[in-house]
């Protein structure tokens, strides 16, 4: 039986109290009715647990959070996943800026656009590999900083036909880590220093496999997303600044 | 474009041609070895990590290489017969006042690599070191000065906000306080270790602040580089830092310490981010960073999730969120023009803590440009902020924490005279390991196991030592604080926060003398 809380009205903290408070007393499913812009809902919360958003979250949703399965029933505001370790945020509509800044873990899938800033500084750590797809398009520095991580932008799902996939600066600084782009990105839209190839076996299978698990979750037709070809955009060097200094 | 890069392309097209590097024409340093004294044991050469030492098996004798000295002095420290002796280069260009070696040679470096000037330490240009201009008071006749060996003396101090007014009430003939304070932090003596990321200094370095600052009953800071699995047992006596980089920041983390640290800035290079060389990423490292080895850990030169006071809110409010409000939030920044107006925002985001790090705060690694000539003196930051923040009627709303150049216990009473409530020290506690400011630390070679984590050099410095070393200043310094308050006729640290009375400057200008809220000698 899922918990049910009503927002409403409710300041963030109060909500966030009594979240953690149903997560102690051993709840496993919760589902949020009436979330108007609280910010940040399950923030720190290291536990496993469904949790069900009705209405808008506001800033910071699952920030540093370990473990919980967030599905958003519709748009999610700025810095969802921010530094998030672990678990998983489901957004059935679009989704703000700085989605998944310095991510560890976890996965974040977004169903149509993402704002600025998405994917900054995502790191992986041996077998913790944080994963984002996006079903729509994104806006400009995309995957900036990236040390590690997993981005994979689809552009089909988007409510801004007249707009390149990817904004401006994707993978600025980018020293780690790989974005798969379904159909490409104009070079215009690139960061510096950035190797553009055709995907190999492996990386298909990469694609495949999460792209699986986020057409299942938001209802989409995994052959209608595979229809098309992705190119792999990576890094020249993990070592940007190696060579940067006089000394 | 890299140069470097260039070069080498030209190199390999056309005939191979043989590169100059005027850099090392003139080394800083000089080796001078005593062959009187010289016994051909060799140990100078095990001990320098920079080779300048060598071994000429033709000629079975020692040999020097001059431009390699970094100038640390360890091979003088460990020479058991006392036959080394580390110079500045006797070597000397032309006497000019405008082109001195330091700028003749840096453009040669820059000429022979293309690279950004790079360096360690703190601020090394001689700006006006405004503690040196400041005195403080004693009493005489009218009011006896307090003998700390006599008398109780506190230094306790307590960081985190203080209410706007105290409501008691009286029951069972006892007052009890009404008003509910959040969480403080208890300081038994007001210096606290500055951040040093596990990875720009040893572990052993920092399982000997950890403890160090446990002992004291004080705090130390864990940096950017995460908290390594054996310190979690000092969390309380651990400041945790989210810098931009966010390097092992997970809730374990966020949870270890008595207070989360926001690093927005840096005093040694206020306005860019951190590197962690690839060099200095070990197997130990990588663990607690949660980053493969051997690559860069860079650290971006803003938080991408705060581009204004707004979002600098959301920041504090995520990271008390997470940790239940049982965490103080530090928001530091390096000490700039408008301070001022930037700590009030920071004051009004709901930082705790606001911490300012000065012009000549140190750090491992920083453009040289940087470490120079960006920020202001801590010494004017400070006066500044708490007068603003107290014209503003927010003073009590957070503490003020400074650093960057404190180096004895008289900067640290004055820096409170002007209303510092604690000040963080870093240089000082490496110094006291054992550094000797060679700023080589973005090498990864310290020789003197500091500033590195090769598992071999870390060994030449133990934690029980480092512990011993950075215990016995503070308790020296925590000394004499008590012994120039008792001087002037205080008996708690409180008495004396921001008591700007009990300084006079000399030699300062009225602009100076206005900023620092000072009368000057004999007024």
């Amino acid at each position: 039986m899922a918990f049910e809380i009503d927002a409403k009205e409710l300041h963030y903290r109060e909500l966030n109290k009594l979240i953690r408070k149903a997560i102690a007393q051993g709840e496993k499913h919760l589902v949020l009715k009436n979330v108007n812009g609280q910010r940040y809902i399950a923030a720190g919360v290291s536990a496993e647990v469904d949790i069900d958003i009705y209405g808008v979250p506001g800033l910071d949703l699952g920030a540093f959070m370990r473990g919980p399965r967030i599905r958003v029933h519709g748009n999610t505001q700025d810095g969802a996943g921010n530094t998030m370790d672990d678990g998983k945020i489901i957004v059935e509509g679009m989704a703000g800026d700085v989605v998944g800044y310095a991510m560890r873990g976890g996965k974040i899938f977004v169903a149509s656009d993402v704002g600025y800033r998405v994917g900054i500084h995502m790191k992986a750590y041996m077998d913790k590999i944080p994963v984002i797809v996006i079903g729509g398009k994104a806006g400009d520095f995309l995957g900036e900083y990236m040390a590690g991580g997993i981005i994979i932008l689809l552009g089909m799902y988007s409510r801004y036909p007249e707009r390149p996939i990817a904004g401006i600066f994707l993978g600025t600084g980018m020293h780690g880590g790989v974005i798969y782009v379904r159909g490409g990105v104009p070079e215009t839209q690139l960061g510096g220093a950035l190797q553009i190839e055709e995907v190999n076996e492996e990386d298909q299978k990469i694609i495949e496999q999460h792209l699986s698990e986020y057409s299942k979750d938001l209802n989409y037709k995994l052959e209608e997303i595979l229809a098309e070809k992705f190119v792999k955009i990576r890094p020249k060097t993990h070592r940007p600044y190696g060579k940067l200094y006089a000394y | 474009m890299n140069p470097q890069k260039e070069e080498s392309k030209k190199a390999s097209t056309k005939t191979k041609r043989k590169k100059i590097q005027f850099s090392k024409f003139y080394p800083d340093f000089f080796i001078e070895r005593d062959w009187d004294k010289c016994i051909k044991c060799k140990i100078c050469i095990r001990e320098c990590t920079y080779e300048a030492h060598g071994w000429d098996s033709k000629r079975e004798t020692l040999t020097e290489d001059h431009a390699k000295c970094v100038g640390c002095h360890r091979c003088e420290a460990m020479c058991p017969t006392g036959a080394l002796t580390i110079r500045k280069n006797p070597s000397d260009f032309r006497e000019h006042d405008t082109w001195k070696p330091w700028f003749i040679k840096n453009v040669y470096k820059q000429a022979d690599t293309g690279g950004v000037l790079l360096a360690a330490t703190g601020c090394a240009v001689p700006f006006r070191n405004y503690w040196d201009h400041l005195v403080l008071d004693a009493c005489q006749v009218t009011n006896p000065p307090i003998d700390p060996l006599r008398e109780p003396m506190e230094l306790r101090t307590y960081l985190g906000p203080k209410p706007d007014k105290l409501e008691v009430v009286l029951e069972d003939d006892k007052f009890h306080l009404k008003t509910k304070l959040g969480p403080l932090i208890k300081l038994e003596v007001p210096i606290m270790f500055a951040a040093m990321s596990y990875g720009a200094i040893s572990l052993h370095v920092h399982q000997g602040l950890a403890r160090a600052a446990k002992e004291l009953g004080t705090l130390y800071n864990t940096g950017e580089g995460g908290l390594h699995a054996s310190l979690y047992q000092y969390g309380s006596n651990t400041i945790v830092q989210c810098a931009s980089g966010r390097f092992g920041l997970h809730v374990d983390y966020l949870n270890a310490g008595v207070a989360i640290e926001i690093k927005i800035g840096q005093g040694a290079k206020p306005g860019i981010g951190g590197h962690l060389p690839g060099e200095k990423v070990t197997e130990e490292i990588s663990k607690t960073r949660m980053i493969p080895v051997g690559s860069d850990a860079i650290s971006p030169a803003p938080h991408h999730d705060i581009y204004s006071i707004e979002d600098l809110r959301g920041l504090i409010y995520a990271l008390k969120e997470a940790t239940e409000y049982k965490k103080l939030v530090f928001v530091k920044i390096a000490a700039v023009h408008n301070a001022p107006a930037i700590a009030s925002g920071i004051v009004r985001a709901g930082a705790d803590v606001v911490v300012l790090d000065g012009l000549r705060g140190g750090t491992g690694a920083a453009p040289t440009m940087f470490r120079d000539y960006v920020g202001i003196p801590i010494e004017l930051a400070l006066a500044a902020v708490d007068e603003r923040l107290r014209q503003e009627g927010i003073r009590n709303q957070a503490s003020l924490v400074v650093s960057g150049g404190i180096r004895c216990s008289a900067d640290v009473v004055k820096a409170i005279a002007l209303g510092a409530d604690a000040v963080y020290i870093g240089t000082p506690a490496l110094i006291a390991v054992g550094c000797t400011m060679c700023g080589r630390c973005f090498t990864g070679k310290c020789p003197w196991g500091i500033a590195t984590n090769n598992p071999e050099l870390i060994k030449r410095l133990d934690p029980e030592t480092a512990f011993e070393k950075i215990y016995n200043l503070v308790h020296g310094w925590a000394h004499e604080i008590q012994e120039l308050l008792g001087a002037m006729g205080l008996n708690s640290i409180e008495s004396l926060r921001g008591n700007r009375d009990k300084l006079r400057a000399v030699g300062l200008n009225e602009v100076e003398l206005k900023i620092l809220g000072v009368k000057h000698a004999g007024e």
